[in-house]
């Protein structure tokens, strides 16, 4: 058994809106061990993102805050520690990599500027030694002529590109957990590909964990090793790849699973890709009971009543439905 | 003092042409900006006669070396002539030289007035931009309250007021102008904070924030070395708006004998002395007031080119 490097138990961030509470995540588990990759999955609006912005405390608090659960990082328990605490972790533990490349990069200086910031903000290096490792950092990501590129503005980069110098930020301190927050979402297949594969070199290269949000079924096939599936704020189903693509038990895997569109099977004039019926529910002040329900097609009155707790049905598979 | 905010500006990323930045090998956004200004025919204009008005204020004194108050009964209101280039006043003094020390003092008193304007209004925007809630909602009242005030009356107030008492402790010249200086600033400065507030609120929002953020950035950091520098632009086109403000304001004061005392020329005070001369003498009043019209016109004419260069959207 690896090591447990994050351990988010009961984890509930709630926003304070107007309307009320919503629960964006309520009661979220989640286990990463040194060195492996998990995939999270789900719709839009499952709670996935403010999973892994809870996990370093990126959360405007108000409106939001933690209702209940801890987070262990190695142990240590991250909610009550303040930002001044946080900034010790962030970058030089966890590190996170964002949807928008093309936004996430600061217009007004040089990437080099940037890398060597987070170099220099966490190492004591001088502003000399943090710009060669800023032109190692790029020399690792696979982008070519790192020495003349360090002095270029983001503007000079592509999308991939500057997806590539964030991985290379990310990683200029050698966090052992990097959450990709759907890394290549705003990418084009070939580059997405890409990018994958360079997340995977660099996961080899320094042994890193990797928090890989998705909603792409297909990426999680190829680069995870466990994948939590979540829905409307819950964990549903929590397994290792082969299990969960192979035997998916909640009923929303399945249908998640089904919607991959399949080169195998011919897409007839009739026979349409399947989809989930309906959309994620308001997470303000959900009802009792599996919050799937309303969408399920084996639902019964006892889905209705309570929400049925997570229950392994095989080694490592845990899933949440009453089947 | 006209409230002029323009309206039209952006923090978004300078929309570089690829191409462009392809062919050198690092263009920085204020290159960039530059590339773009330098298509402004008359704001580049407007930066030469500024440049000329500065350089004749600073390296003229020297070049015509006439005192500024040699008194000469027999050469009073003059017209322009070769030994007076500008003519003379009713005491025969020299114009040229009077314009060229009056015209360091009202540049100076317009760029001192500006940075007070732009430093108490980045302060004021920024912290109110930064910290939603009551200090924002506090913040911006008091700015509210500000522009509320009737200026000039104010001005006049203010300066009666402290006028001797500033005067004891810095000397009369010395005085003056830090008066003039914190009480044009200290009445300039909402507008910035407004502008510098609306930039930080969009800014802080931004991806680039909440990675630096998220990579170990404390407050400080975020603020100073991310957020500053994107709300920059538009604050630097109200600076410059500011200066040519100032500067007429102080031709104001001045012109009713409550700026810099009367034995000091200011371009405004030389215009209020020439005033009851006016049919004999229209030079003496021609000469300062086109400075300051120059001057004024210079000034805003650059503001217009820095506002298009820092705007994205528009094609240069």
């Amino acid at each position: 058994m690896a090591e447990t490097l994050l351990d988010i138990r009961g984890l509930k961030t709630w926003f304070k809106t107007e309307d009320g509470m919503v629960r964006a995540v309520d009661g979220v588990d989640l286990r990463i061990d040194r060195g492996e990759t998990v995939g999270v999955v789900g719709e839009s609006g499952c709670g996935k993102t403010v999973t892994a912005r809870s996990v370093l405390k990126l959360i405007d608090m108000p409106p939001g805050r933690f209702e209940a659960g801890t987070i262990l990082w190695q142990g240590r328990d991250l909610i009550p520690l303040d930002q001044d605490e946080m900034n010790q972790i962030r970058a030089r533990e966890i590190a996170i990599i964002f949807q928008e490349p093309m936004t996430s990069l600061n217009p007004v200086y040089t990437v080099g500027d940037q890398i060597a910031e987070v170099i220099a903000l966490h190492q004591k290096l001088s502003p000399k030694q943090a710009m060669a490792g800023a032109a190692e950092m790029l020399r690792l990501v696979n982008i070519p002529n790192p020495q003349k590129r360090v002095h270029d503005y983001p503007h000079q980069f592509s999308g991939g590109m500057r997806q590539r110098v964030m991985i290379a930020m990310a990683l200029s301190c050698q966090p052992k957990l990097l959450i990709a927050d759907e890394p290549t979402t705003a990418l084009d297949v070939t580059i997405q590909a890409q990018i994958l594969e360079l997340m995977q070199e660099m996961k080899e290269k320094f042994g890193m964990a990797i928090m890989l949000i998705t909603h792409a079924m297909g990426v999680v096939a190829e680069t995870c090793q466990r994948v939590t599936v979540m829905y409307a704020g819950k964990v549903v189903e929590e397994a290792p790849v082969e299990a969960l693509f192979g035997d998916p038990r909640h009923p929303y895997t399945q249908g998640l699973i089904r919607s991959i569109p399949r080169i195998d099977r011919a897409v007839s004039r009739q026979a349409r890709l399947e989809s989930i019926q309906g959309t994620v529910p308001s997470l303000l002040n959900p009802p009792p009971g599996c919050r799937f329900a309303a969408r399920c097609r084996f639902a019964t009155d006892v889905c209705t009543q309570a929400m049925p707790p997570l229950k392994e049905v095989a080694p490592g598979h845990r899933v949440a439905c009453v089947l | 003092m006209a409230g002029s905010t323009p309206a039209s500006l952006s923090a978004d990323a300078p929309a570089a042409g690829v191409v462009q930045a392809r062919k050198a090998r690092s263009i920085s956004p204020a290159i960039e900006t530059w590339r773009r200004f330098r298509r402004h025919v008359l704001a580049v204009s407007g930066a030469i006669v500024l440049l000329i008005m500065v350089l004749g204020v600073l390296v003229g004194p020297s070049i015509w070396a006439v005192p500024i108050n040699e008194i000469d009964f027999t050469a009073k209101l003059q017209g322009p002539s070769l030994k007076h280039p500008l003519g003379t006043d009713d005491l025969g003094q020299d114009l040229l030289a009077r314009m060229m020390y009056g015209g360091k003092i009202s540049l100076a008193v317009g760029f001192a007035a500006m940075m007070v304007a732009l430093v108490v209004g980045v302060l004021v925007g920024a912290v109110a931009g930064m910290a939603s809630g009551w200090v924002d909602a506090a913040l911006m009242w008091l700015t509210d309250l500000f522009l509320a005030l009737p200026t000039l009356p104010l001005l006049l107030l203010v300066i009666y007021l402290f006028r001797d008492s500033v005067k004891q402790v810095l000397g009369v010249e010395g005085g003056a102008f830090v008066l003039i200086v914190v009480v044009i600033g200290g009445l300039r400065w909402m507008p910035v904070a407004r502008l510098v507030r609306a930039q930080f609120l969009s800014l802080r929002e931004k991806e680039f924030v909440e990675a630096a953020r998220a990579l170990g950035a404390s407050k400080v950091r975020q603020v100073v070395q991310h957020i500053l520098p994107n709300a920059l632009g538009p604050v630097i086109v109200v600076g410059t708006i500011d200066v040519a403000t100032a500067i007429i304001f102080e031709s104001t004061l001045s012109f009713l004998g409550l700026g810099f005392p009367s034995d000091v020329p200011t371009w405004g005070s030389m215009l209020r002395d020439a005033k009851d001369y006016l049919d004999i003498a229209p030079h003496w009043a021609l000469f300062p007031g086109a400075a300051i019209f120059l001057t004024v016109l210079a000034i805003n004419f650059i503001g217009d080119g820095l506002r298009d260069a820092f705007d994205p959207r528009r094609v240069l």
